[in-house]
């Protein structure tokens, strides 16, 4: 196959830029292409296993993690999401029938709690670490929450 | 009897792909406990269901008993398979099972206690009449001078809480006893929370040889024994499956004391114990138990057409046996050979990264247990092991030649392994003639090392 034209690369760059996608890997013969979108795959919350010795090809990135970017793309559930720090139990409120710690609308710090995780009867409060608005609430109240899994999506200030 | 209907495997790798394996065909769902460095492995896959138990580090993923019962409760599982290793004989997760009404697919707590101990194990071995390696436990440099005196060098020092090989110093002289039993007790402490000590006579030259205990806490059965003996700092390299060259005196010897020692104990579940093999002096000595399924079984499940695991999910689920002694039927030869994502030329280092390439296409007799495929990652937190090839043949020498050739057939590409010197083995003379015992690798290394490992 021939190498890449300016035009090409121009071309895919387009593409990129009206897709959904933060990342893009291409390889074609010798010739490889990483692009990546500003601030994508930057969160605090990206997977310790990237740092995995991965010889030749890179790990692949996880698309159920944070991405930060800063799309205009504002519908429900845009933002950046909230991961469950560990797997447990989730509850949404402080305490059964009470008002939820966090619910759509409202502002949160880094340290506001939005959350409890139960493992084995001990509570773990889960803080938002992002300041920003709840613009979507993932989580069920009182199910099983796995370590990673989105739990409220906050559009970061 | 509760019947089993959703299986939590607080495990990974290719004993998770196994045990899925066995559900699939029982028709149990499964839910697969996974780090975040396994999400996308062959058994996060085939699991009915998979959940992140959290990070990468063994200990905040498959070692946290709570986030494990945790998952199992949280996705309705009835039941958890722990695999080996990990969680395997681990008395806090069976507690933990047994407070949440959660079937622990394993020995029941009085057992695990009674074997998780080495110390407590010798003592039954000792009531149940069962022959010992004699030794004795050191709380203090005077005790340890004392049993060495009486056992005499070489010797080892063990921890209590340790296995798998790991927690073992060998003493030469009674100058190193100090040194190497502070040593011991430091390690110990570090490596599993529990500093003792014992000492045990280091037989030479001995073969490793464990018998399969089947036992629903009535009926204690025999699914013959396996023959460990070729092993590499204690990490068994190719098992198989009966013994060779084992007098007929000393095989009936050994079944009939593991079946004593398991029904002194009332043992319930799958088990396997452990012999020291002196062909010297024609005699045998207890070891250990262990109270799991073991990374070896397909060799016996080869021999015995039995499905080990779907045998120890019965009997969790608390089914009667109907299986006798004499509905089991051993036929023929396997061999076991492990293999390991190691480089051979640098010291057997761990070798992670990426498969490009896995393939094991169907041969007469031979089984693969593994959870490769082409663009697996092997990474750097856990066992290097990745693979089983296991063979099965009407004799030893065919078993042999048929493991040689499904070497040869078969591909994994992409990571160094240690594939060439189970070739080399399997050619080799003293190996072939059978009956090695557990000097024979390290021997076999320093002869062809140079050669095998370049």
């Amino acid at each position: 196959m021939s190498a890449l034209t300016r035009q090409d690369i121009n071309d895919i760059l387009a593409l990129v830029d009206q897709s959904d996608f933060d990342e893009l890997r291409l390889e074609i013969g010798d010739t490889k292409i990483e692009l990546r979108r500003r601030g994508a795959g930057q969160s605090g919350v990206a997977a310790p296993v990237a740092e995995a010795p991965a010889p030749q090809v890179a790990p692949t990135p996880k698309p159920s993690e944070a991405t930060p970017v800063a799309a205009p793309v504002v519908a429900s559930g845009g933002g950046s999401e909230v991961p469950a720090p560990l797997l447990g139990t989730y509850y949404s409120a402080p305490k059964p029938g009470a008002a939820p710690f966090v619910k759509v609308g409202d502002r949160v710090e880094p340290d506001t709690v939005i959350g409890i995780i139960e493992v084995m009867k001990l509570m773990n409060s889960v803080t938002a670490d992002v300041a920003g608005i709840v613009t979507a609430i993932h989580a069920e109240d009182g199910v099983l929450v796995e370590h990673g899994q989105a739990l409220i999506s906050v559009q970061p200030e | 009897m509760t019947p089993i209907k959703r299986i939590f495997i607080a495990n990974r790798g290719e004993i998770a792909v196994r045990v899925i394996k066995t559900c699939r065909a029982l028709g149990i769902e499964t839910v697969l406990g996974v780090s975040e460095a396994d999400r996308d492995t062959l058994g996060a896959k085939l699991a009915t269901r998979a959940v992140c138990l959290g990070p990468a580090r063994a200990t905040e993923s498959y070692l946290s008993v709570g986030t494990v019962v945790e998952a199992a409760k949280g996705t309705g599982c009835d039941a958890i398979h722990p695999g080996y290793g990990f969680l395997s004989e681990n008395r806090a997760l069976a507690e933990a099972c047994a407070e949440e009404g959660i079937v622990f697919i394993g020995p029941d707590l009085p057992h695990l206690d009674a074997v998780g101990d080495k110390l407590t194990a010798r003592s039954h071995a000792e009531a149940a009449k069962v022959p010992l390696v004699p030794g004795g436990s050191a709380e203090t440099v005077e005790d340890a001078r004392k049993i060495a005196e009486e056992i005499g060098f070489p010797l080892l020092i063990k921890a209590v809480s340790g296995g798998g090989g790991r927690g073992m110093k060998r003493v030469d002289r009674m100058e190193d006893l100090e040194s190497q039993l502070d040593l011991a007790t430091s390690e110990a402490a570090a490596a599993f929370g529990d500093g003792r000590v014992y000492l045990e006579r280091f037989v030479t030259v001995g073969r490793h040889v464990e018998v399969q205990i089947l036992s629903d806490g009535e009926t204690v059965l025999h699914v013959g024994e396996r023959d460990c003996s070729v092993q590499r700092r204690y990490q068994k390299v190719i098992e198989e499956a009966p013994a060779p060259e084992l007098p007929k005196a000393l095989r009936d010897g050994l079944l009939a004391a593991a079946v004593k020692f398991a029904r002194h104990l009332g043992y319930r579940s799958l088990g396997t114990v452990e012999f020291l093999v002196d062909m010297e002096r024609q005699s045998f000595y207890f070891l250990e138990m262990n109270a799991r399924i073991q990374v070896e079984h397909p060799v016996t499940e080869m021999i015995s057409g039995l499905d080990l695991v779907a045998e120890q999910i019965a009997v969790a689920e608390g089914k009667p046996m109907t299986l006798t002694q004499d509905d089991i039927r051993l036929t023929g030869h396997a061999i076991e050979c492990r293999l390991n994502a190691e480089d051979l030329a640098h010291e057997f280092r761990p070798a992670p990264g990426r498969v490009t390439m896995a393939w094991f296409p169907p041969m007469e007799g031979l089984r693969v247990d593994t959870h490769m495929v082409p663009g697996a990652m092997i990474s750097p937190y856990y066992d290097s092991m990745i693979a089983k090839l296991i063979v099965h043949a009407a004799t030893r020498e065919e078993a042999m030649d048929r493991m040689l050739k499904a070497l040869d057939v078969c591909v994994l590409e992409g990571v160094k392994t240690n594939a060439p010197l189970h070739h080399a083995i399997l050619s080799e003379g003293e190996f072939r003639a059978g009956g090695v015992d557990t000097t024979y690798l390290p021997r076999f290394l320093e002869l062809h090392g140079a050669e095998v490992c370049q």
